[in-house]
């Protein structure tokens, strides 16, 4: 029999329901599991071990009196840091919210508990959830499973280490920019950004808020479609969430691609691709029309501005949003702080955020000032309505569109984080899909020098059962989920 | 020579106005790392954006109601304990004028 901490989902949910294991045993077998591993891969900030423990006790109680049970009963579950959850410390992983312990839950853990699923944790990620390598953290990077000295992607880098090294069986991540499906495609797991507003963000503590979305991580497509089909749905708390009916996506995993159509921009081949990313993500397309579907190459000429439309957009909100953060009502202060308003509201600032979030917030007001609104941001929305246009008419011929995840492996540790630009390249094929909402997967497609390698499967809005559809069909004939990083 | 879109004096204005204190070397270093980025940006001028609309939000939702009832707050206890200074129930700010 596997360890308890190895099953999917899906197969805890079915042991502690015919009474093969209890909640109890499954959960100790997660921390003792991190305890193992943790300190190599740092992948969380705060685990919750007792509270953990008293909620797998009541859940095996609702065994034994014969209750029905939710539908991730059982199921241990990272949440990463930026998602509020009460009572727990929310970090962002930031000196700023270092002490802050929310008062109360987002919506989408509100969710998780009505169907029995154990928080384990708070993951690490990136600063605010900027950057994708999880080094910009106040408590330190985390480490690649399959390789120590390399990042796991980011921004939430914990998140996916969490789950490839089983520490987690699911994990929430959130994706601005590419945040689920960078580190999910660097850690050989599945991760969804779901359509704009399918997913509640109430609770979510916010970077870029036209941008962003929560998304669930797994190790495989079903557990993917679950962890969905429940956080998904209309939330009146928040006001951008689509009234869209509720739907069980496990439904729609048929191993089949017959007929399917499937688009490849050139666009995401762009120059810097590694050609070995390269060469692994055309034999995923290939094995897609060897089991049915029909592939063709297509052009969205406006992904060529993506990037920089994306980043100026992301910093813009970015200084907006976290202009919050002056230390009154919670976050980093001084001590020393007889000064004027503005003196202690810059040094709380200075010592509170790192680097990058300070970067992205001086020039997210730049971009806004008086002078350069027109030439930056108002530009770049404009650019925002073309990208769609170009996404509208592709998906006019095709299904979905396919592509790599990210342009380049795993790099290592400290190699780009003096760069910020050279950082900024690897969203270069994620960020299209939040500055059009669309709903975009990452799934393992194969390694190059036993480093992670995961292609992108794009679909139209709300049609996040077309997309798991498709990645289903690849998992099924394609031997990578089996595959663990060497960590004992 | 790329062209220098902000110089450490314009930078050291816009922190200002972020209200993010920088040190020396982070003015000099920020400097140079958004020159780099905004010319970076510069790509998106050649962009024909004549008579396209800007896109500010993906979804076409306007103006959403809810009904106006009133549900529990939370208790002023749980508000204010994240603040890092208090008295009483007030959170304490520094001095304004």
């Amino acid at each position: 029999m596997p360890k308890l901490h190895a099953l999917t989902a899906k197969e805890t949910v079915e042991k502690i329901r015919s009474k093969e294991a209890t909640a109890e045993e499954c959960v100790l077998s997660f921390f003792e599991r991190i305890h193992r591993v943790e300190d190599k891969v740092h992948a969380f900030v705060t685990i919750v071990e007792e509270e953990a423990l008293k909620k797998a006790k009541e859940i095996d109680k609702k065994v034994s009196e014969g209750k029905p049970l939710g539908r991730l009963a059982g199921v241990a579950i990272a949440v990463k840091d930026v998602i509020c959850t009460k009572g727990i410390r929310t970090t962002c992983s930031s000196r700023m919210l270092e002490k802050f312990v929310p008062p109360y839950n987002a919506t989408v853990i509100e969710k998780i508990k009505e169907e029995d699923g154990i928080v384990i944790g708070k993951t690490n990620m990136d600063e605010f959830a900027m950057g994708s390598s999880t080094e910009t953290s106040y408590f330190g990077p985390t480490h690649n499973p399959w390789d120590l000295s390399r990042v796991p992607g980011g921004s939430s880098g914990g998140s996916a280490a969490a789950i490839s090294t089983d520490e987690a069986i699911l994990a929430f991540g959130t994706d601005t920019g590419g945040s689920v499906r960078c580190p999910a495609s660097y850690c050989s797991v599945v991760g969804v950004k779901p359509t704009y507003g399918l997913v509640s963000r109430y609770g979510l503590i916010a970077y870029a808020n036209s941008l962003e979305q929560i998304g669930p991580m797994s190790r495989d497509v079903y557990d993917c479609a679950l962890f969905l089909s429940v956080i998904a749905g209309h939330d009146p708390k928040d006001s951008t969430s689509v009234k869209a009916a509720a739907k069980d996506y496990t439904e729609s995993l048929i191993g089949d691609v017959e007929g399917l159509t499937i688009g490849v921009p050139k666009e995401f081949f762009g120059e810097g691709t590694n050609e070995d990313v390269e060469k692994e993500v055309w034999n995923g397309i290939h094995k897609l029309e060897e089991l049915g579907a029909s592939c063709g190459e297509t052009s969205l000429p406006s992904l060529e501005y993506a990037l920089a439309t994306y980043y100026i957009v992301a910093m813009s909100e970015a200084s907006s949003n976290l202009a919050r953060y002056d230390g009154i009502r919670y976050g980093y202060r001084i001590d020393r702080d007889n000064g004027d308003w503005s003196t202690v509201y810059s040094k709380n600032r200075r010592i509170g955020f790192g680097a990058e979030v300070r970067r992205r917030i001086i020039l997210g007001t730049y971009a806004l000032s008086t002078g350069y609104y027109d030439k930056y941001y108002l530009k770049a929305l404009k650019i925002r309505t073309l990208i769609r246009r170009d996404f509208e008419n592709a998906f006019k011929k095709f299904n979905v569109l396919i592509g790599p995840t990210m342009p380049v492996p795993p790099f290592k540790i400290g190699e780009k984080i003096q760069d910020p630009l050279a950082l900024y390249m690897c969203d270069v094929d994620t960020v299209s899909a939040n500055l059009a909402g669309l709903p975009a997967i990452s799934v393992p497609c194969g390694f190059t020098d036993g480093l992670p390698v995961g292609m992108q499967i794009t679909a139209p809005p709300l049609r996040e059962d077309l997309m798991l559809h498709v990645a289903y069909t690849f998992e099924q004939n394609t031997p990578y989920k089996n595959r663990k990083p060497p960590l004992k | 020579m790329k062209r220098r879109h902000l110089s450490k004096k314009e930078v050291e204005h816009i922190a200002w106005l972020a209200h993010i204190e920088l040190s020396e070397k982070e003015k000099i270093t920020f400097t140079e790392q958004f020159n780099s980025i905004l010319d970076y940006f510069k790509k998106i001028d050649k962009v024909d954006t004549e008579d396209v609309q800007p896109t500010y939000h993906v979804l076409d939702l306007m103006n959403v109601y809810r009904e106006d009832e009133t549900t529990p707050s939370l208790p002023p206890e749980d508000t204010l304990k994240n603040a890092p200074k208090k008295e009483k129930r007030f959170l304490k700010a520094p001095r304004i004028v």
